[in-house]
């Protein structure tokens, strides 16, 4: 029974840990740019919760929706505003902006939010479910079930609709996107803000039950990195299975071996993965 | 040379200036190179700190004859060095051991500080000492509580607070006392973050807990920057210890409770040592589920009027906040090592050391719950003690020892279950 309650806690926390990293594998596939700020974007959609909850007193659907909308936009500002230009300077320039980027958003978060640890005050999310003995903490349970059911939207956005295509097209090749009327930065603009909306609504969902202070997104964006890694650089799919696999290799390895070693075990695995299938889970060879 | 290059030779030209710009270094002054984490996971304990360190040398520099018999607070400055008044140069390890290195021995070569102070984790104390015993300026370890950062035969290191020992040794007193009340306290669990200091009181509980025949049903290190502790959780929950000791930083703290709760686990009684369980932010995030948790402090705000209570309400007008243990704690290390600097009556080093090892500050002339500052021939104060609180309502109360406490001892505590 314990064992139960063991995988059921890793799975909840593997749906975030997906629903996090798929927006980094998102800004991948469309633009082969690696986003070293995506976990500033998780952090952010904390504050943008707390916010809510605090000053509107809105309930978890307000929040998430609110820190989607904030985040969306400041995807969107920011690819206008930094990445465009960056785009087309050398590759190191590309790594190093996303990386300032992210010390810039951390410590503009120091210095509005203060260094101290802050939590969620208690909000409708609370209790715990009793299914059969195992138990279910509502506010990961809900975010969990959000984390999937988000991750799945976003692939299907991608792969059944005619934005996803366009996206997909200016991904494939630029030049030949525009011929057929797609505007690229217009496209590109869409994935930053949904990329970084959904970076955003995770942390909104992580805020209720994780307490967390702005450097916050250093953890986060190490875990997003990894996920994104196993399950192949650019798959939406991918980030969510390599995200559950994670979350339970973490539970069942802290229960059966001890916390300090889980690392150790989630991290040995996945060089052994990467060394026999470099290109991760589901990405392409 | 192209425009763009030459712009660059001048950028690295203003900033060559700015680096060796001579330090200026104002007459009368004793200069305190601080180190803390001012951001990173221990941010608000770091940034406390220094709100505490501020307001101590507020007193030291200015006449505050109202805090009885504080030292140096009735005088301006440093009287046996003309009035001299003390300079604090505060720098940010962010937690990191390597750094606090570099930066100690940034604040001795480039700020010339004239004696250091710190760091807050055992990990970076342990560090940053070593430097200061190369360089031979004193030290003086704030509040870090790890075995190790005396006792390694250095001639310059010197601190203000109980050890891990001592907290060990008190919490078997206390349970003794819990046992001649009919309390059941047959094995405990001891949960400690796996760096310098969770495992060095950890250790200490561990070995002390063998000798007063209570079983240690299990030991669980973490790292403090988990984000998910439900296995923990369900192990504790498994083994069933009649109280759980946690030596954890601050959202590890928060987490543990938050999942306990999710889990439906709550033990007869948690102990947290300090840390975490004293940190600003722990309180507003858990009291309505952590009733009646314990916590160690050596602490108190005392009556209204008290030397105590005045100093938290200087305290209190700078940060609005109380003062809490952690932050109090090296206040306390700040007002030792400022009375050493006066009576060594010049900057001289070895003067200073001399004037430390001198140290003999009575129980009136704290603001802490201790017998005394007094140091033995490792730098450690064989003086300092510590009290019990428990948590109850939006704070925390005095509750062991008796001859001290201000409320009485719950036990079971309540957690969430009003």
């Amino acid at each position: 029974m314990l064992l139960a309650q063991v995988i059921v806690g890793g799975l909840l926390l593997g749906a975030i840990y997906a629903l996090f990293s798929s927006g980094l594998t998102l800004i991948w596939g469309m633009m082969n740019f690696i986003n070293f700020a995506h976990g500033e974007f998780v952090m952010l959609g904390m504050y943008v919760a707390l916010l809510v909850v605090v000053w509107l007193g809105g309930g978890p659907a307000a929040f998430g929706f609110a820190a989607a909308f904030a985040l969306f936009v400041l995807g969107v500002v920011v690819y206008l505003s930094l990445i465009r230009h960056v785009m087309r300077g050398p590759m190191l320039a590309q790594i190093l902006s996303t990386f300032g980027l992210a010390l810039l958003l951390r410590y503009t978060a120091f210095w509005i939010f203060s260094a101290n640890f802050v939590s969620l005050p208690q909000v409708s999310l609370s209790g715990t479910l009793n299914v059969a003995g195992i138990l279910m903490p509502v506010p990961q349970l809900v975010a969990g079930v959000a984390a999937i059911a988000l991750t799945f939207a976003l692939h299907l956005l991608l792969t059944r609709t005619t934005v996803g295509s366009q996206l997909l097209a200016v991904a494939e090749d630029r030049n030949a996107a525009m011929l057929m009327g797609i505007r690229p930065d217009r496209m590109q603009a869409l994935a930053w803000g949904l990329a970084a909306g959904s970076a955003g609504i995770a942390g909104a969902l992580m805020a209720v039950s994780y307490p967390w202070s702005p450097s916050v997104g250093e953890t986060f964006g190490l875990t997003a990195f990894v996920v994104v890694t196993l399950g192949g650089f650019g798959s939406v799919p991918g980030a969510m299975y390599a995200g559950l696999i994670i979350g339970l290799i973490q539970a069942l390895s802290a229960y059966w071996f001890g916390p300090i070693y889980k690392d150790i075990v989630v991290y040995a695995l996945f060089v052994a993965l990467l060394w026999l299938r470099p290109q991760g889970l589901m990405g392409k060879a | 040379m192209t425009k763009s290059s030459a712009m660059m030779a001048a950028a690295l030209a203003a900033a060559a200036a700015l680096i060796s710009a001579p330090p200026v270094q104002a007459a009368g002054t004793v200069k305190i190179g601080i180190l803390w984490p001012l951001t990173g996971n221990a941010a608000a304990a770091g940034q406390a700190s220094k709100a505490a360190a501020e307001v101590a040398a507020e007193t030291v520099n200015n006449k505050h004859p109202e805090l009885g018999d504080l030292p140096l607070a009735a005088t301006e400055g440093l009287p046996n060095q003309g009035g001299a008044k003390l300079e604090l140069t505060f720098v940010d390890h962010q937690g990191n051991p390597s750094l606090a290195q570099q930066l100690a021995t940034r604040l001795i070569t480039q700020d010339a500080v004239h004696v250091l102070m710190g760091a807050y984790q055992s990990s970076c104390s342990f560090t940053a000492t070593a430097v200061a015993e190369r360089y031979g300026i004193p030290f003086m370890v704030g509040e870090s509580a790890a075995l190790n950062i005396t006792g390694r035969g250095f001639k310059w290191v010197f601190r203000g607070t109980p050890i891990a020992s001592d907290y060990a040794a008190t919490y078997m007193r206390f349970f003794e006392d819990m046992k001649k009340q009919g309390k059941k306290i047959a094995s405990i669990a001891v949960v400690n973050e796996n760096t310098d200091y969770g495992t060095s009181v950890a250790d200490s509980i561990e070995a002390a807990a063998k000798k007063n025949n209570i079983a240690v049903a299990i030991r669980i290190p973490y790292s403090a920057s988990s984000t998910d502790v439900s296995a923990q959780v369900l192990q504790l929950k498994e083994k069933q210890p009649d109280v759980v000791i946690f030596i954890s930083y601050t959202s590890d703290s928060i987490l543990y409770m938050k999942t306990m709760k999710n889990l439906d686990y709550l033990p007869p009684m948690v102990i947290g040592d300090d840390t975490g369980f004293s940190d600003p932010s722990f309180i507003p995030a858990v009291a309505d589920i952590a009733q009646g948790a314990m916590n160690r402090s050596a602490w108190d705000i005392g009556k209204p009027g008290s030397t105590t209570s005045k100093i938290n309400e200087m305290y209190k007008a700078k940060t609005g906040r109380d003062l809490d243990d952690t932050s109090a704690r090296n206040m306390q290390s700040f007002f030792a090592l400022a009375d050493a600097l006066n009576r060594a009556g010049s900057t001289e080093p070895e003067k200073i050391r001399d004037a430390l090892t001198k140290t003999d500050l009575k129980p009136e002339q704290l603001m802490m719950g201790y017998d005394g500052v007094k140091f033995d021939e490792t730098g450690q104060n064989i003086l300092a003690s510590t009290y019990l609180i428990q948590l109850k309502d939006k704070a925390y109360q005095l509750v062991w020892p008796d001859k001290a406490a201000a409320a009485k001892l719950d036990w079971p505590m309540k957690g969430w279950k009003q």
